[in-house]
């Protein structure tokens, strides 16, 4: 068994206008030395099998598929094998 | 000319456009259930505004799956007529059948007002009735309406003159005050490279009556018909 956290970022050039209303709170709390916020998703998967390469492929192509949107955003996976 | 309008769990937006098409249009008019594969053998399909499979992920993320999505996308592939609106041109975009893609407004507010929009182009199925940079007048109702997509894809849209709709003051002026939701050039409407899928944030279907602040939307869906019964039909 796998656990997959895969993290879904909005790319660079995409204005993420909820980093940036947690970025004002932020300083409005005394945070001056807040540079950038940026907000994300974090999705769990538990995933069954025994090959980490497999694993990693299907995850990959959940991502390209369904979790993100290559056109906003980018994503990171990491995988870790998990006991059952 | 018949018409399909999809609906999903969580559309809300079919009924506005039923009414339309059924009471306005005096045209034949039947629902798509998402679930079914059948597309009915209609002439346009009609994707609605609402928060298909509840918007969850990302706006039309989900309901891009749907079984009868395969079949739309297929219908668009061949040159059928489809107009997404609001939460319809989000699904059209995960579904690829249009660039580009719309997230959260700047404002973090969902924005439900009046909206100025011109007409950029008029020799198409959506806006054959309007004039040449023509302001109608149409409300938006969303949350994540601000359209985005790569600088490439923008210069191709703007050079093959696939803006079909921008946001612009009463005068038509296309300004950043205007803009209600940070949409790159201003974009409220485009269309596929074909010409036959346009997706528009604005609802045309809230304003077709008088008694409604504005009868603007029927240029949109007469144009459809127009252009129907001008040839595309025979």
């Amino acid at each position: 068994m796998f656990k997959a956290v895969v993290t879904i970022t909005f790319k660079k050039s995409i204005l993420d206008p909820q980093g940036s209303a947690v970025h004002k709170a932020l300083k409005s709390l005394g945070y001056q030395e807040v540079e950038d916020v940026r907000m994300g998703k974090h999705v769990e998967i538990l995933l069954r099998g025994e090959k980490r390469q497999e694993a990693e492929t299907q995850v990959k192509e959940m991502c390209s598929r369904l979790l993100a949107n290559p056109i906003i955003e980018d994503y990171q996976v990491e995988l870790a094998e998990v006991e059952v | 000319m018949k018409f399909g309008i999809v609906v999903f769990p969580g559309s809300h937006g079919q009924t506005d456009c039923h009414y339309v098409f059924e009471q306005i249009l005096q045209e034949p008019v039947t629902y798509l259930w998402h679930a079914e594969e059948d597309l009915q053998g209609v002439d346009c399909v009609i994707i609605p505004g609402g928060y298909a499979y509840g918007n969850y992920l990302r706006a039309g993320a989900i309901a891009r799956f749907a079984p009868l999505m395969e079949q739309v996308i297929a219908f668009g592939k061949k040159g059928g007529l489809i107009l997404g609106i609001c939460n319809g041109f989000q699904i059209l975009t995960e579904a690829g059948l249009l660039p580009g893609a719309l997230i959260r407004n700047p404002s973090l507010r969902f924005q439900c007002q009046n909206t100025y929009l011109r007409v950029e182009q008029t020799e198409t199925p959506f806006t054959n009735l309007c004039e040449q940079k023509e302001v109608v007048k149409m409300p938006i109702a969303h949350e994540e309406g601000g359209f985005v997509t790569d600088k490439e894809t923008l210069e191709r849209l703007e050079k093959e003159g696939r803006v079909i709709l921008r946001y612009c003051n009463e005068q038509g002026e296309v300004t950043p005050e205007s803009n209600p939701n940070g949409s790159l050039h201003n974009i409220a409407g485009i269309v596929n490279e074909q010409g036959n899928i346009l997706g528009m944030m604005p609802h045309p279907e809230r304003c077709v009556e008088a008694i409604l602040g504005g009868e603007d939307g029927k240029k949109i869906f007469n144009s459809l018909v127009a252009w129907w019964q001008g040839g595309a039909g025979r």
